[in-house]
Formats: C-alpha cells, sequence, structure tokens
C-alpha cells in the first residue's frame, strides 16, 4: 500500500496589508480631493485673492487643456504605452488653426475644430503604426515623433505668429467666455471626461485597453486584437492632442512655433497623479483630469504665495516620481501577499 | 456511470492519433495519441520531458502537429492558434493561469464576450450575475467584483474553470493543477472536477502525482519518450505498474562512473531552508563522490543548487564547504572557497553567446591571464587552448563565437569554464540536456574523472538512467524537501520514481 505526502500551510495570511492598499487605489480619486483641499485652504490664508474670479477661472482653463490632453494619454498608458508626442501635436495644430483662420477668416468653428482633430489623428496615426507595425517601444517612438513635429512646426511658422485681432470673435470667445462663471473651456473638459470616462466603463474595446496593459500575453491568449487597440489608443490621444491645440489657441489667442513646449510633461504628471498606473491595466479618466486640476492648482498657489516658477517645476516633477513611487510601493505590499498563497505548502 | 466503464460504444469528443512535433532536431512527440470521452477524468502522466505539456499545447492550439489527426465530434480539427481550439469547445487551465490582475473576477471571466445592453454597452450587473452563478454552483465563494490581483493561484484556477464553463467547453484540460495548491485547495479542485465529470464534460488531467491520479481518474494513458505507452481503465492498472510503464526503457551503457574512494566531506548541506521553495535540506557529498539531486520539474533541485552557490539567499540552515561555512547569497564567497556551478541554461546563463571561445573559457579565470589590471591576449588564450584540448572541444577558431559551437560543445565550454578554476566542489545542473549521445558519453567521462581526482561533484539530472549510472549516493526532493537519500546498490528507476512523486513504500 501507499501512503500520501503530508501536506501543511506555514505562512500566516496577509489580509490586512491587502485591504489597505486595495483601498488606497479604489480611492485614489478621494485622496487627490484631499489634497487639493491641502493647497487650497494655506493658499488662501495666505493670500485672500488665491480663491478670487478671476484666478479659479484662470486654474479652471488652464487644466481643460491639460484635461483633454490627458484624457487622451491616459487610454495610452492604460494599454502599457506612452505618448510623449502630445506637446508638440497640440502646438502644430494650434498653429494649423491660427493658419486656417488667416486664410479662410470666415471659415465655421465646426470646421476649424474638424480640421484640429484631424491634423492631430493623423499624428497619432503614425505613432500608432509605428508602435504596433515596426514594434518599437512607444517611449522610443513619441520622443522621436516629438521632435519631428515640432521642427516641423518650426519650418512652417518660422518666425511668423497668429494674433487674437487675426481670429474672429466667435473662435476667441470659446477661450474667454464663461457660463455662470464657469470657462467654457473647463464645461467642454468636464463634458469629455464623462463622456470618456462612461465609455472606458461600459464598451468592450475600452475594456480591451486595460486587458493589454494588465497582462499582454493573456490578452493575446484571449484573443484580444492587441496591435489594433493600441493603434485606435494612439490615434485617439492624436486626436484629442488635435482638438486640445484648437482648445489652446481660442484661451491664448496667439500661436507661434513654440506653443506647447514641455506639456508632455506636465500630462504625463497629471495622468500619473490622477492614479493611472504608468505600468498600464488600470486608472481612469476622472482620476488624469482630477490630477490636472491638483497640479495647475499647485502651480497657481505658489506663485500667489510668491514662490519661484523654477521650484514649482521642482515640485511638480517631485510629486510625479512621489506618485510612481507610491503605486510601486502599493504594488510591492501586493505582489508578496499573491505570492505567499503560491508556495504555502512546504 | 460506475468506475472504469466509461462510455463504451459512445464516440470519443476528442480523438487524437499518431501526433508528431518536432521542435528543430528534437522529437517532442513522435506517435502522441489521447480519447476523451464525455463523463470522463482521463490522467495523462510520464517523466519529465516525455512530451505532456506538448500535447497539451497541440490541444490548446499554441502548437501546430507536425503530423497526426485531431478529431473534435468525429470531425477533423487542427487549431493554428487558441481561438480556434477554445471555438471548438476546449478549454485549458494551465498550472499557474494568465489572468488580468487589473480587472475585476468577473470581468476575467468574460473578458471579450461580456453580456451587452443597448447600443453595445457592457451589461455589467448581468455580468456578475451570471459568474455569481457559476460560482454558486461549484460551491466556491468569490466575489466577482474583487480585482483578480491577489488570487491565490488555486482561486485563479477556478476563475479559470468558470471562464471555460461559460464559454460552454466541454473538454477541460488541466495540466498539473494540483503542482501549487496546498491540500485543503487540492480536495476543493477535486470537488469541482467530479461535478464537472457528472455534466457530462470530458476532462484530461495531466499530473506527476500518481496518488492523484488514482483518486480522481477512471482511465489513464502513459507516455514515454514522446510516445503513447498504453491506455488502460484505472481499475486494471496499480501505481508500479503505471511507474513501470513510465519508465520501462533498458539502462544503456554510457555511465563508465569509476568507484572512486570517497574522502572527507567537501560540501555540507545543514537544514538549508528558503521560506516558500525548499525546507530543511540537507545531504554532504564527499571528495570523490558523485552525489545526484533527483526529483520532478519544480521539485526545487535548481533552487537549492543556486542557494548553495549564492546566487539565491538561505532563510535558515548552513552551507559549510571543506569545514568553513559560507555567506549567504554571496557568489564571490562560494567561488572563492572552491565552488563552481554549471548552470541548466548554458545559453542564458553558462556562456555569452556573442564573446568568442577562448573568451568564454577564460573568463571565470581572469587572474590568471590579467597583468597590472589588463587581460593579456595571449595568455587568455593559450590558457583557453590548453582547457580546449583537456577536454576534446570540437571547434573551428578559438576566435569563433560560442554559438557558432554544437549544443555538445557548447556544454564543454561551460565545463571548461569552470573546470579551469579547478573547483573543489562541482555542481552541474542538467549537465547533457540536449546534447547528443557521443558527447553526453564524454561528459560522463569527464565528471567521473573528477570526482576520481577528487572532486566533490552534486549533479542535478531528470534522467534516472543518468542518475543511476554515475551517482554514488542519490538525494530524491518532492516538493522542496528531501524525500528519500539512496546509496548507489539500493537505488532503481522504481524506487527514486516512488519518492519523486511524493509516493512512500511502507513495506520493502
Amino acid at each position: 500500500m501507499t501512503t500520501v505526502a503530508e501536506r501543511r500551510s506555514v505562512l500566516p495570511p496577509r489580509a490586512s496589508s491587502h485591504v489597505v492598499a486595495e483601498l488606497l487605489f479604489r480611492f485614489r480619486e478621494l485622496g487627490i480631493v484631499l489634497a487639493l483641499a491641502l493647497v487650497v485652504v494655506p493658499a488662501t490664508v495666505d493670500n485672500h485673492r488665491f480663491l478670487s474670479t478671476t484666478n479659479v477661472q484662470q486654474i479652471l482653463s488652464s487644466t481643460a487643456i491639460i484635461a483633454l490632453l490627458a484624457i487622451g494619454e491616459t487610454v495610452v498608458v492604460i494599454t502599457r504605452n506612452v505618448d510623449l508626442s502630445v506637446g508638440s501635436v497640440l502646438g502644430i495644430s494650434a498653429y494649423a488653426t491660427g493658419v486656417l483662420y488667416v486664410h479662410h477668416p470666415h471659415v465655421s468653428l465646426l470646421i476649424v475644430f474638424l480640421v484640429a482633430i484631424a491634423i492631430g489623428a493623423a499624428c497619432g496615426v503614425v505613432n500608432g503604426l509605428i508602435v504596433t507595425v515596426a514594434r518599437v517601444p512607444s517611449l522610443v517612438v513619441t520622443l522621436g515623433t516629438l521632435y519631428v513635429i515640432r521642427g516641423i512646426d518650426g519650418a512652417w511658422a518660422g518666425g511668423n505668429q497668429v494674433n487674437a485681432s487675426m481670429l474672429p470673435n466667435s473662435f476667441n470667445k470659446i477661450g474667454y467666455g464663461t457660463l455662470v462663471g464657469v470657462p467654457y473651456l473647463a464645461i467642454i473638459a468636464i463634458v469629455a471626461v464623462g463622456i470618456a470616462g462612461y465609455a472606458m466603463r461600459s464598451f468592450r474595446t475600452a475594456r480591451d485597453f486595460y486587458a493589454i496593459g494588465s497582462q499582454p500575453d493573456a490578452a493575446r491568449l484571449a484573443g484580444i486584437p492587441v496591435g489594433k487597440r493600441v493603434f485606435l489608443a494612439f490615434v485617439f490621444s492624436g486626436a484629442m492632442a488635435g482638438f486640445a491645440g484648437a482648445a489652446w489657441l481660442s484661451l491664448y489667442g496667439s500661436v507661434d512655433a513654440i506653443a506647447g513646449v514641455g506639456y508632455e510633461f506636465q500630462v504625463i504628471a497629471a495622468v500619473v497623479v490622477g492614479g493611472v498606473a504608468i505600468f498600464g491595466g488600470s486608472g481612469t479618466v476622472l482620476g488624469a483630469a482630477l490630477g490636472a486640476l491638483l497640479l495647475n492648482t499647485i502651480y497657481s498657489a505658489l506663485v500667489v504665495v510668491n514662490v519661484s516658477s523654477f521650484w514649482s517645476q521642482a515640485f511638480s516633477g517631485g510629486l510625479l516620481v512621489g506618485a510612481i513611487a507610491f503605486d510601486r510601493l502599493i504594488s510591492v505590499r501586493v505582489a508578496p501577499a499573491l505570492r505567499s498563497r503560491r508556495r504555502v505548502r512546504v | 456511470m460506475g468506475d472504469g466503464s466509461v462510455a463504451e460504444g459512445g464516440a470519443p469528443i476528442l480523438l487524437l492519433e499518431h501526433a508528431t512535433k518536432s521542435f528543430g532536431a528534437v522529437h517532442a512527440i513522435e506517435d502522441g495519441a489521447i480519447e476523451l470521452y464525455g463523463g470522463e477524468v482521463h490522467g495523462l502522466v510520464g517523466e519529465n520531458g516525455a512530451g505532456k505539456s506538448t500535447l497539451v499545447k497541440i490541444l490548446a492550439g499554441v502548437h501546430r502537429p507536425d503530423s497526426g489527426t485531431l478529431l473534435v465530434d468525429g470531425e477533423e480539427a487542427i487549431f493554428d492558434n487558441a481561438k480556434q481550439s477554445q471555438a471548438a469547445g476546449i478549454a485549458i487551465i494551465f498550472q499557474e493561469p494568465t489572468l488580468f490582475p487589473d480587472l475585476s473576477v468577473a470581468e476575467n471571466i468574460f473578458v471579450g464576450a461580456q453580456p451587452l445592453k443597448r447600443f453595445r454597452r457592457i451589461d455589467g450587473r448581468r455580468m456578475r450575475r451570471e459568474a455569481a452563478t457559476v460560482f454558486d454552483q461549484l460551491g466556491v465563494r468569490i466575489d466577482p467584483d474583487r480585482p483578480a490581483r491577489g488570487l491565490s493561484i488555486a482561486d485563479q484556477q477556478l476563475v479559470e474553470i468558470v471562464k471555460a464553463l461559460t464559454t460552454n467547453a466541454r473538454v477541460i484540460v488541466m495540466d498539473e493543477p494540483t503542482a501549487a495548491l496546498t491540500g485543503a485547495e487540492v480536495e476543493r479542485l477535486f470537488r469541482i472536477v467530479e461535478t464537472l465529470r457528472l455534466r457530462g464534460n470530458a476532462i484530461l488531467f495531466v499530473s506527476h502525482r500518481l496518488d492523484e491520479i488514482f483518486t480522481l481518474c477512471q482511465r489513464v494513458t502513459v507516455m514515454r519518450d514522446g510516445r503513447h505507452v498504453l491506455t488502460q481503465p484505472i481499475v486494471e492498472l496499480t501505481i508500479p505498474s503505471v511507474i513501470r510503464a513510465m519508465v520501462g526503457r533498458d539502462m544503456d551503457a554510457l555511465f563508465p562512473k569509476v568507484d572512486a574512494e570517497a574522502g572527507r566531506p567537501m560540501l555540507r548541506v545543514e537544514r538549508l531552508t528558503r521560506e516558500g521553495v525548499f525546507t530543511d535540506i540537507s545531504f554532504e557529498v564527499r571528495a570523490g563522490e558523485i552525489v545526484a539531486l533527483a526529483g520532478l520539474v519544480g521539485a526545487g533541485r535548481t533552487e537549492v543548487a543556486r542557494a548553495i552557490f549564492g546566487i539565491d539567499r538561505w532563510d535558515a540552515g548552513q552551507v559549510e564547504v571543506d569545514g568553513r561555512r559560507l555567506t549567504a547569497g554571496s557568489p564571490t564567497a562560494a567561488m572563492a572557497a572552491g565552488v563552481a556551478l554549471v548552470p541548466e541554461d548554458r545559453r542564458q546563463q553558462g556562456l555569452v553567446m556573442d564573446f568568442s571561445i577562448e573568451r568564454n573559457i577564460a573568463l571565470a579565470s581572469l587572474d590568471r591571464v590579467r597583468r597590472a589590471g589588463l587581460i593579456r591576449r595571449g595568455a587568455e588564450r593559450n590558457f583557453a587552448r590548453d582547457w580546449a584540448i583537456r577536454l576534446q572541444l570540437k571547434y573551428g577558431r578559438l576566435t569563433d563565437q560560442a554559438w557558432t559551437l554544437s549544443g555538445g560543445n557548447q556544454q564543454k565550454a561551460v565545463l571548461a569554464k569552470w573546470l579551469a578554476r579547478r573547483p573543489q566542489v562541482l555542481i552541474v545542473d542538467e549537465p547533457t540536456r540536449g546534447i547528443d549521445v557521443g558527447t553526453k558519453a564524454e561528459v560522463h567521462r569527464l565528471l567521473s574523472e573528477l570526482a576520481a581526482q577528487g572532486v566533490a561533484v552534486l549533479m542535478i539530472s531528470s534522467e534516472l538512467p543518468e542518475v543511476l549510472g554515475m551517482a554514488d549516493r542519490i538525494v530524491v526532493l518532492f516538493e522542496g524537501r528531501v524525500m528519500r537519500e539512496f546509496a548507489r546498490a539500493d537505488a532503481t528507476e522504481d524506487v527514486i520514481m516512488h519518492a519523486a512523486t511524493g509516493v512512500i513504500e511502507v513495506a520493502a
């Protein structure tokens, strides 16, 4: 006869740290709102004009531009990729919008925005094709197109500038107009976040983005067309950057070859601070938009309390690293909980 | 349905015959066959490398067989990809499932096939409800809303099983499902497998653990060296008869181990433990001895070797080389004490493929070809040539890159690299895997000579004839523990296989 080797489990459960980590993951948005309060209250105490209508409207408008870019970036980052070219795409789209008005002063708003979106989407097609067909890492591809597109923009614009006086009032009004005190741009961004946020929860294609970023090999095994989806994410990000370019022009009124330089950093910082995992698979559009709001509020607060703008750069850089470190820490805490259960039997 | 009498007369759901599959020169399967009926749990057993995994991957659509027929419901079906296999109603539960850690359990189950409501929106409520229903039917408590991250392996397998059931899979293939489960989890899995069987599914259960096969299965198929050996109802078989079928080959005269006088203990491993990997490992290797670490893949053999050499840390216990304790987690200390490790994977860990042969051979002995911190090319070449001749390495020029060597000669080059350090303790991990018979014999002769010169050799091998032919003593690991230790005279393939599959003979 035979006996079976005895098996017993040795390690204690590690449920508690796991639960905490999960709570932090789930209520990331709440954390950002708390952080916002932590910035707003002291800044207002120091300088009561911080919460003045003008200042709040300025914060909301500049946040709106970053939030529009962050929506597209979120989708790309969720698929475990990154789009560094968004600032350059915004720049070329803004300049193209200005040039369009210079040549065709009476063109309709709809056409203007469609052209801006199309230019952005075309840039996204280039990024997406190189990433999915040539299989070059997106970090490299979009770092390249960041400079290529900026270079084309510079060659095209030369030293020229398009001013607000060359733009029709109906267009400029999008930038400065308000509805019950809320800037139009902020309303546009809120609507866009609402639609994108809902879509990311409700459609198979959108859930595929999460699946791909979460576990690319499993996604392939599950029959998800990984290449097509990643391509789509880049086209979407490009289109959003194109749209944001037209919005940017309406807000600032004049455009030259350096519009949107360095925006990629602000956008990625917003996305990461907003709880989108830099290695893909999780995060929400709402979180990214709130991340953008937090960062812009911080910039503004630092200005109001008379801190040099160099420090605000250092600060947002620190926040970016901090947010990623925080995410790593959480997954490092979750991973052992997973591993300890893998081989409990000794 | 009674045990053993499986739907005789009915047509099999799945029938694979005369399947072959080669990877380059390696014949993974030469004559694979499997026959599955609804309402049976069918065991698939065989030694390491018998071709079980390849057969599973053919069913999964991961590998396309080179020849052979596969019939599903009597219809010809050869799969080019995983999707076609799924569409034919076959679901594979791998040992370590690949779920999406960030998605919820329900989403993992329905990925790509989520129930939809108006405007093609995902019906989240229905998705959760359907997942919960299946979990209920199986009597399992998993919250469909929780993320898959952090689920135990056992629960992840269940999620995969539920996924299979929601896609109406009728053939469920489980590849070593119990290898990473606790006792209670295994019992739960068995209950679920029985439920599936009673629902009329066909289950192919691949396992190394014969006791499980005999508990769970109605019929068993044994594979050996890529060939189908037998398929029989379990009631006609006994554990020893299955083991004989798994092993059953002649010992060849490949193994010229000369008896050497065992000297003082050179390597002494005491109660070595690495949490979750291996526990309480104790053995010693004397000068002039070859000791084999036997066991199945995943038993912890390589992990023990890595710990001794200092690549991984250990949590408890100690390692002594020639009476001196080694520092944990320090390959430098191990090398200084005279330990050499020839790793399992020579391509990844043994050689730098783009370096020249001479550079590879001298790589671990740079202090001997160096003057004032600079490597002298001439000295390096002479050093390498010397060792290449001693090991009868067959090469074009010493300046050729290492990848130009054949597999067997690559292995010799790795050996040369470590022998050049004149180790006192030599650890070799699968020294003859994937090399031709002639070179194999040379490697065996070399190991034997080294032992005769007083080197303590620790050999990890999955090939039982090699273990029996070469080793003076055999330490069998099972799931990270020393199951038994045999002297050469007491060891047979049967007793080693029993120990390696976790079965202890009570009576001799």
